[in-house]
């Protein structure tokens, strides 16, 4: 690396210095609690409609820990967070574009 | 932003700021996972499609497939919290605690991919399988599984693409963290698992011929470590922790969405 990288590297390691290791550790009880509660879900007879909207949004809960916390998101820039995320979440949506499709076959049938 | 300040030759110069705040190596690799969460999405998005599209989408998962894939599970959550402890002994400089750490994670990772290749093991056996895959010699596939394989084959090919896709990602993860922890040292003993790996297991198995992804990362990565030696600072554990977490990540949407989403209640 270059010395300019040199200097921002010190500078983000700086940074990590500041936080304490027990917040990794709540995090990860977080991330086992819900995997738990995710379990335990798979068991209950519920309409799969219901149950694919709980279980991805506990599984949003948990990739948002992951992203802020472990991979230190949540203290970088706020032009890095924004730019970032709201590239992934608009290219990820549009795949949803395929989902009518999907409930179109569901209905008619495939003949 | 203020500029940063750094001394090269004994002058002290400023520089234009980086956009996001941070090193290079750091945004190449964020710019890299957006890319593979991009593929993993559109794998994730077939297999909903799939879901969604067929009326007998088979639930094959018994108890004993849900509490394996739950241990995996565990496994990789824990590995990210050895590896962001590894991040954290190295920016305070503590190298010892960094190779312990990451070896910690690689073998949270390695559980894993055993336990994963147990599974797909077990699957294929009892006739969840892909045409590709050999037969299993001496083993009767059970009829459950077998229809599976006939009536909705989407099932198999979407979990083995997903799943097989995932595992790779976790095996190049070990890899890749071996090669900091160890360096050059890693090579032979990558060597060796690939000798284990390929011997080991029969000649049937898709891993057998899959062992040789560790023949070919030994390849690259021992060129890598010979062309351009280096003692791997923090910024590269950290590197290698965001595609660590990453992987951790992407598992979190795998999990519900092909094992909770087709577990057979009784």
């Amino acid at each position: 690396m270059d010395a300019v990288q040199v200097a921002i590297a010190e500078r983000v390691a700086e940074q990590h210095r500041h936080h304490g290791k027990a917040q990794f550790f709540y995090v990860w009880g977080a991330l086992l609690v819900i995997t738990g509660i995710e379990v335990y879900l798979g068991y209950q007879n519920m309409e799969p409609v219901r149950m694919l909207s709980i279980l991805m949004g506990l599984s949003i809960i948990k990739a948002g820990l992951i992203i802020g916390y472990f991979m230190h998101l949540k203290f970088e820039v706020s032009r890095m967070k924004w730019l970032t995320m709201s590239a992934l979440v608009f290219c990820l949506a549009m795949m949803c574009i395929f989902f009518p499709d999907a409930f179109r076959i569901l209905h008619l049938g495939v003949r | 932003m203020a500029d940063v300040a750094v001394q090269q030759h004994g002058v002290t110069a400023a520089y234009e700021a980086s956009l996001f705040g941070t090193y290079s190596k750091k945004i190449g690799m964020w710019l890299f996972l957006l890319s593979d969460s991009l593929t993993f999405g559109a794998l994730l998005y077939a297999y909903s499609y799939g879901r969604i599209s067929t009326p007998n989408w088979p639930t094959p998962f018994h108890s004993e497939s849900i509490r394996n894939a739950t241990l995996m599970t565990a496994f990789l959550l824990t590995s990210s919290l050895t590896m962001v402890l590894a991040v954290r002994a190295s920016v305070f400089g503590n190298s010892k605690a960094v190779r312990g750490w990451l070896l910690a994670t690689m073998a949270c990772g390695t559980a894993f991919v055993i336990l994963h290749g147990h599974e797909w093991s077990n699957l294929i056996a009892e006739g969840l399988t892909l045409p590709v895959f050999p037969a299993v010699p001496g083993h009767e596939a059970s009829k459950e599984f077998a229809d599976v394989s006939k009536t909705v084959p989407q099932f198999p090919a979407t979990f083995f693409g997903l799943t097989g896709m995932h595992m790779l990602h976790v095996t190049l993860g070990v890899v890749y963290l071996g090669i900091i922890a160890l360096r050059k040292k890693f090579i032979p003993i990558l060597l060796g698992l690939w000798l284990v790996a390929w011997l080991a297991t029969p000649s049937y198995s898709p891993f057998h011929y899959g062992a040789h992804v560790l023949l070919l990362a030994a390849i690259v990565c021992g060129v890598i470590v010979f062309l351009k030696p280096k003692v791997y600072d923090s910024s590269d554990v950290e590197v290698a922790g965001l595609y660590w977490h990453f992987v951790d990540l992407v598992w979190m949407f795998i999990f519900p969405l092909v094992y909770l989403m087709s577990t057979r209640i009784l």
